[in-house]
């Protein structure tokens, strides 16, 4: 029974936060654009993806003649479910998180794989040229930048020498069993706050952190790496043939990895559910605006912070092109992310 | 009907027969290119054009010179008053009233071409952001557009299509208080176009995107005609408004900027992009000293009648004229052919700067990316409306 309750009210979740992040960004690439964007529906706009929604779910759901029907219809269910099923293990504060599992890190890299899987089918089965140079654009992004991705990732496992994120998140503040250091010099165990961070646990874990950022970027398929569903050049991408409630899956989809992938940066590396607030001498800050439900407060509030900050800069850059992106994976990320992955050894084995 | 250049079962396995436009959003109108493609590289690039064609020639046949100024309007929908500006003075020219046109009136059509061709060249910068896919400066860019199509309308009454210039004078002097509204425009407009520099010309992504793009070498942009900022930014110092000193340019000053190949070569996307907002400065430019001189010697006064040298009857002697200029697009000619007896012309073709400088696309997209062409066809800045007429 409870899981079902775990998982319904993780759906709706997901669902209310990929409206409201729609609108965010509407409102937010309003800001930097000097409009106003959507004021009419509700107040400040707010009911504007309501609506958008309830006009997709009423649109004719046209499959064309020529495409793989199974295929087509199975896409944007795989993507959406896959992106979903992420959210599992993702703690929301100490007390909870859906599936508590101890290869939780692995299990959200290997799920969010399953993606690319879904816009490939997605991409092939709508049998269009641009649908098809989209999805196979996708392909050899995802693919590529999984691997600096993973290698960040890596980086901060070994040092958290853990793969559930539960136990990570633990790690970067003052519930933490295990001795934590600033920057391997100063034990912050009592202090906590923003000191005791990942990134501020070993100096190399920033760059990776950025590399994490940089590659979620990638795979959530924003700009400036949306060259899957580069508008101006595949005019959607991928999901050109989509109309109807597909096409409103594979949108909540796309706004739902964003939010995940900005989650695990939080639980990773920015101290996930902890409270940035450290304890100075009598005021004790950090114990103060930590708990269960403070929990649940700051790590929405880090996550739509670095949500904010991935629409911020899609509103701000120009698209790359293909072999630029392949060419910033390839010879900037990966090496620096081995980099990272060997300086954690090192600091594993001499600074602590 | 075949509508493919390519015969389809002489491909290649590993090509396929890429058809970009006419509906597809980064064609600038209703350009249709059909790209052989081998994966991302598009071997060869051909444009089919005339999905915007209203047969200006032959309207033109039917009409008289008046009548065929709103025609003129709409061949390039984004500069008219420089179409007018331009098919006024050949009008002017054929019926030998050219030096009688006051000077005030010819300041003000300067001052509208002007302002009207930083509309344009903002529409070319904002949309070739766009084509790159920062959104941003296409949203700023209309923006300021904005400002510049309030201050025409209240000169012409109408947004776009102004049909303000006419024969032998202008529609109507400018409204009371536009110098004002005018200058306080080009104070506003200046930091915008930093700003502008700030956030996409000096943009790492966006000059990775354009340098050594779409390369057009000097020689190849002389012999396929190409003209304006397109030529310019190939490394030809060549702008009408020097060669050909009409109008009242002799006495303005500006500078011509051409292509330096400050990121990478001479000719390639990001110098033409470059040149165009140079250009805007140098519009700007020649506003303020425009409007120096409305404001100051040749300020309203209760005689001067914009309409005062209108003709009653336009009926040139019969010849066969071109006149030229520069629009924001290259260059505009138009070629009259009169007999002397009708005050409609025989003969009245364009030569429009879009087509020419979409001639030359196939030449330097060969080899090219998928992104690249979208990144070449904005750099070329084109409007289908001049192109198919």
């Amino acid at each position: 029974m409870t899981f079902y309750i775990i998982s319904i009210s993780l759906l709706a979740f997901v669902a209310i936060y990929a409206l409201m992040g729609v609108w965010a960004e509407r409102k937010i690439s309003a800001l930097i654009q000097d409009r106003v964007g959507p004021v009419e529906t509700g107040k400040f706009g707010l009911l504007q993806t309501f609506a958008d929604i309830i006009k997709l779910l009423q649109k004719e759901d046209i499959v064309p003649t020529t495409a793989d029907k199974v295929l087509f219809t199975l896409a944007p269910v795989l993507v959406f479910t896959s992106v979903f099923m992420g959210f599992a293990v993702l703690p929301f504060s100490p007390a909870y998180i859906s599936s508590n599992i101890n290869i939780g890190l692995f299990y959200f890299m290997a799920i969010i794989s399953i993606e690319v899987v879904g816009i490939l089918m997605a991409g092939w089965a709508s049998n269009n040229k641009y649908a098809f140079l989209g999805s196979i654009r996708s392909i050899a992004q995802i693919i590529a930048y999984e691997i600096p991705a993973g290698i960040a990732v890596l980086s901060a496992v070994m040092i958290y020498q853990s793969l559930n994120l539960q136990e990570i998140a633990f790690q970067q503040g003052i519930y933490a069993k295990s001795d934590i250091y600033f920057f391997g010099f100063w034990k912050v165990n009592t202090v906590g706050g923003f000191l005791s961070w990942g990134v501020f646990q070993a100096p190399h874990l920033f760059v990776a952190a950025i590399i994490y950022f940089i590659a979620s970027l990638a795979e959530a398929n924003r700009t400036p790496f949306d060259i899957p569903e580069a508008e101006s050049e595949l005019v959607a991408g991928f999901h050109v043939e989509y109309s109807g409630f597909k096409f409103g899956a594979l949108f909540l989809a796309e706004y739902a990895m964003m939010f995940l992938t900005s989650m695990v940066l939080v639980i990773l590396f920015f101290g996930a559910w902890y409270s940035p607030l450290p304890n100075i001498a009598k005021v004790q800050l950090a114990e103060w605006t930590n708990g269960t439900y403070w929990g649940i407060f700051w790590i929405l509030l880090k996550t739509l912070l670095i949500v904010v900050l991935q629409i911020w800069i899609r509103w701000t850059l120009p698209r790359f092109r293909a072999d630029q992106l392949m060419n910033f994976c390839w010879k900037v990320l990966i090496p620096v992310s081995f980099a990272c992955l060997f300086i954690s050894a090192f600091w594993k084995l001499i600074v602590l | 009907m075949t509508n493919y250049k390519t015969d389809l079962t002489q491909l290649k396995n590993e090509e396929m027969i890429l058809n970009m436009g006419p509906q597809h959003p980064s064609m600038h109108g209703v350009l249709r290119l059909e790209l052989l493609t081998d994966g991302e590289i598009v071997k060869e690039c051909t444009p089919h054009i005339g999905y915007l064609h209203r047969c200006f020639e032959k309207h033109a046949e039917n009409l008289t010179y008046q009548q065929i100024i709103p025609f003129v309007d709409r061949m390039d929908y984004l500069t008219s008053m420089n179409n007018d500006h331009i098919f006024v003075m050949g009008v002017e020219k054929m019926m030998g009233i050219d030096q009688a046109i006051p000077k005030r009136t010819e300041y003000i059509r300067v001052l509208v071409s002007e302002l009207n061709r930083i509309a344009s060249h903002l529409i070319a910068i904002g949309t070739y952001g766009m084509d790159i896919g920062a959104v941003t400066p296409f949203f700023w860019c209309f923006r300021d557009r904005e400002h510049i199509l309030n201050l025409l309308e209240w000169a012409s009454g109408a947004r776009l299509l102004y049909n303000y210039i006419w024969v032998g004078g202008n529609f109507y002097d400018l409204p009371i208080g536009f110098e004002d509204r005018c200058s306080e425009f080009v104070e506003y407009f200046k930091p915008k176009m930093r700003d502008l520099d700030d956030l996409l010309t000096n943009n790492q992504i966006f000059i990775n995107r354009t340098k050594n793009v779409g390369v057009l070498p000097l020689d190849v942009a002389v012999n396929y005609g190409c003209s304006g900022p397109m030529l310019r930014a190939s490394g030809l110092k060549w702008d009408l408004r020097r060669v050909d000193e009409y109008s009242i340019y002799p006495e303005l000053e500006f500078n011509v900027p051409m292509g330096e190949g400050l990121m990478g070569t001479v000719g390639d996307c990001w110098d033409r992009y470059y040149v165009r907002v140079q250009e805007v400065y140098e519009s700007l430019h020649i506003i303020e000293q425009c409007l120096e001189r409305l404001k100051g010697p040749l300020k309203r006064s209760a005689d001067y009648d914009p309409r005062s040298n209108m003709p009653k009857k336009i009926i040139p002697k019969a010849q066969e004229f071109y006149i030229r200029g520069e629009s924001p697009k290259g260059e505009l000619g138009y070629f009259f052919v009169t007999d002397g007896k009708t005050e409609r012309p025989i003969r009245c073709k364009a030569r429009s700067g879009s087509f020419s400088n979409l001639s030359v696309l196939p030449e330097i997209t060969k080899g090219a990316m998928i992104a690249d062409i979208v990144a070449i066809l904005g750099s070329i800045d084109i409007v289908l409306g001049e192109v198919d007429r």
